[in-house]
């Protein structure tokens, strides 16, 4: 034995150290990121860690891939930033995952703490600005603090209705000596979600479906976000009571499942939008009555009792009162609406059932492809979901790809549709992609996007080169910020102020093929299919794929914004 | 010009973490909402971990601002306070012109109020006086015809009322 005896001497690591290894210990892979002075530090550990870090072009680039790594992984998605610029390129992502309830959590370096509110370089007040951004942020001041906060950080992203929260740790705090403990026990008083549906109100609930004659379940997000696809379709089934789907939940039950009906809302089909005017009973389940379902929402579903279940009871009654609230998460919630329907029979509603299959018969989502005509974009979504079966990963931006790859691409799972639904967020799907792929590499990822959302984030591309992460964009090429020509034609007579983009003086194929990947073009209908066959077989690069399409074409069916459910306008020739 | 008929008002009592920004989050998510203000006041409980903020808002919809101040993580409980179930008090401080005779008059009005004079000037005289909303809106109003020349209010305070017969089963209250 040796004469002198030490103390038991704590390893001392730097909160830099503390913020990897907690992350680590969160069971982070990957985060998405931009260093820069004030987070340096935290990049310094990150360097000898197992964690692979993937380094995006723009913050927001970063905020996005960590939003597509979540939508498909359904983990936590992690992005990290400087002070300053770095957090506030973050405020898009954030508020995007927010509006979406994306779990997301995000590290921003700050100035250090003696120079916070001395407009130090590179200062913003990041808490500040990101307060109605996120779920919930935290300001470090104490090293000791770092391994709970990333703990309670990731437990506020994921649980409840997921949302992003961000930590910003000033760069002194991140070079002070700590140790790392394993994080306390989560203590968050004013924090409990309430996961399971009142008994009495499932029981009213159910007794209110079991006399209904025409009910309709209209679902959403929550559905995905609570895994609760399952169990949806077991209820459904169970009574036998049609589905709609919102932009957010498209997949939670089958597109191919009899009982569904497709999208609802400003751009849903007919039968959809019109199946929940008529209804007596609105059952809905992870939704929140946004203005794009609804319209205006004194003329939505009029004649409905509604029952309302949601993980957020600040939905509950924000926009529609409902008959019957529910707090609960949409998985539990639809697995007591399974048990508290026990054995009774199916409900007896065929004449429903045959209304709504009249008016699919009578009102399908169409369009033109003449052989000989531009490209039809809706063409480009049905050949790109038969060539892959489906079987892919599709990630949209914001405007009219976004909604025609709603309405032509057959979901048959959740977690296989990616986009900005409640931000809008153009430019979103070329990260989004990128994230999803990190995420899910076995996976084929498509993104479609618009030629006006492409040229807001296509720098990233250089990243899925840089890190072999092959993406597969295809970008409709209609010269326009589309929806917002649309728009103009619609409800401006036709003056196209500033929604044309160009394109004469863009070659999206040498765009590509500079920054590392293939470019393909297409021009005319019979070219589509070799070029998305061309586009399949490349597996070793991103791929950007340029649809030249029908610059005229416009979404239909359409509810103009404000307007009410009961006027949908089908087509280009019905409107009034 | 149309009439715009006030918003009823509403007071709320909210325990929250004492921690830095917490009342950043609270009136932030106020006027994020579009909730308007009309009283705020903040101050530690007697747990040195919480602090209480009671907060008079003006909405036809306050179920939706308590459910949108329930979702802050800060945030651990909200009340309401039904004006007719709790004691509201407001602590206004009144510098009013007075000279002469004037002053004699002006302190017997404020007595009435139970109103103690906390300052002299060469030609002024403050009020402090504690007391419910409608009382101090009342003494404002005799005070007026002497000329106000600065008055501060200390937002409303409010505690519930508590039970004035023994309950049928003792309940602990957080």
């Amino acid at each position: 034995m040796e004469a002198s005896r030490k103390p038991p001497t704590m390893t001392k690591i730097t909160g830099a150290q503390s913020i990897i290894s907690s992350l680590e210990h969160e069971g982070v892979d990957l985060i998405f990121g931009i260093p820069g002075g004030a987070i340096l530090p935290a990049y310094d550990p990150l360097y000898f860690s197992p964690i692979r870090h993937v380094m995006a072009r723009h913050e927001q680039g970063a905020g996005h891939m960590a939003a597509g790594y979540a939508w498909a992984t359904g983990r936590v998605g992690v992005c990290m930033a400087t002070s300053g610029p770095g957090a506030t390129n973050l405020v898009t992502p954030l508020a995007d995952a927010l509006m979406d309830s994306v779990p997301m959590v995000a590290i921003t370096g700050q100035v250090p703490t003696h120079a916070v509110g001395n407009d130090a370089f590179q200062e913003a007040y990041t808490i500040g600005i990101t307060m109605p951004a996120t779920k919930h942020n935290y300001f470090v001041t104490d090293p000791d603090d770092i391994p709970t906060v990333v703990h309670q950080a990731f437990h506020l992203a994921s649980s409840g209705r997921p949302g992003p929260v961000l930590i910003d740790l000033p760069k002194d705090v991140l070079n002070q000596e700590t140790e790392w403990r394993p994080p306390e026990d989560l203590d968050l008083p004013g924090y409990k979600p309430t996961m399971d549906g009142h008994p009495r109100r499932v029981k009213e609930a159910i007794e209110m479906l079991a006399r209904s004659e025409r009910p309709v379940l209209y679902v959403g997000g929550g559905i995905i976000k609570a895994e609760a696809s399952e169990a949806l379709t077991r209820f459904a089934e169970m009574a036998n009571i049609p589905v709609v789907t919102t932009l957010m939940g498209r997949g939670a039950i089958s597109d191919d499942h009899p009982l569904c009906l497709g999208m609802p809302g400003m751009h849903g089909n007919y039968t959809a939008i019109t199946s929940m005017q008529k209804c007596d009973v609105l059952l809905a389940v992870g939704v929140r009555f946004d203005d794009r379902v609804t319209g205006d929402p004194q003329h939505f579903a009029v004649d409905a009792k509604v029952i309302h279940a949601d993980i957020d009871p600040a939905e509950i009654g924000k926009v529609r009162q409902p008959d019957i609230p529910i707090v609960a998460d949409a998985r539990r919630v639809l697995n007591q609406f399974v048990k508290a329907w026990g054995d009774r029979p199916a409900l007896a509603n065929q004449e429903w059932i045959d209304t709504l299959r009249g008016w699919q018969d009578e009102y399908p989502l169409f369009y033109d492809q003449q052989p000989d005509g531009p490209i039809k974009p809706q063409f480009i979504i049905e050949e790109l979901a038969r060539l892959t079966g489906g079987d892919a990963i599709l990630v949209a931006g914001v405007g009219q790809h976004q909604m025609w790859a709603s309405q032509f691409w057959k979901f048959d799972q959740p977690r296989r549709w990616i986009n900005s639904g409640g931000l809008g967020t153009m430019g979103f799907a070329v990260p989004a992609a990128i994230g999803a792929k990190a995420g899910m590499p076995d996976e084929l990822v498509y993104a479609v996007d618009g030629d006006g959302c492409f040229q807001m984030t296509f720098q990233e591309l250089i990243v899925a080169s840089a890190y072999k992460i092959p993406v597969k964009v295809v970008v409709f090429n209609n010269d326009a910020h589309g929806m917002v020509k649309q728009w103009q034609k619609l409800f401006y007579g036709s003056r196209l102020s500033s929604s044309l983009l160009n394109s004469e003086v863009v070659d999206y194929v040498k765009l590509a093929e500079g920054m590392g990947c293939i470019g393909l073009r297409a021009e005319a209908p019979e070219e589509v299919e070799p070029t998305l066959e061309k586009s399949l077989s490349i597996d070793d690069r991103p791929v950007v794929v340029e649809m030249v399409v029908d610059r005229e074409e416009m979404v239909f069916p359409m509810v103009p914004a404000g307007g009410s459910n009961d006027q949908v306008i089908l087509g280009p020739d019905s409107g009034d | 010009m149309a009439r715009v008929l006030p918003l009823p008002r509403h007071t709320l009592s909210l325990v929250v973490e004492n921690r830095p920004g917490v009342l950043a989050r609270v009136s932030s998510t106020l006027a994020r909402r579009g909730f308007n203000i009309h009283s705020l006041a903040v101050g530690p409980t007697i747990d040195p971990g919480l602090s209480r903020i009671t907060v008079v808002v003006e909405s036809e919809k306050v179920e939706q601002v308590k459910k949108q101040l329930h979702k802050l993580i800060n945030v651990v409980k909200i009340f309401e306070l039904e004006p007719s179930k709790a004691v509201e008090r407001e602590t206004m401080l009144i510098r009013i012109s007075a000279m002469g005779t004037s002053r004699t008059e002006a302190i017997e009005v404020a007595n009435i109020f139970k109103a103690n004079v906390v300052d002299v000037g060469f030609n002024t005289l403050t009020f402090e006086v504690t007391g419910k909303p409608a009382k101090l809106n009342d003494l404002i109003e005799l005070l007026r015809p002497f000329g106000v020349v600065e008055l501060v209010k200390s937002g409303r305070i409010a505690i519930g009322r508590a039970a004035k017969s023994k309950p049928s089963r003792m309940r602990a209250v957080g």
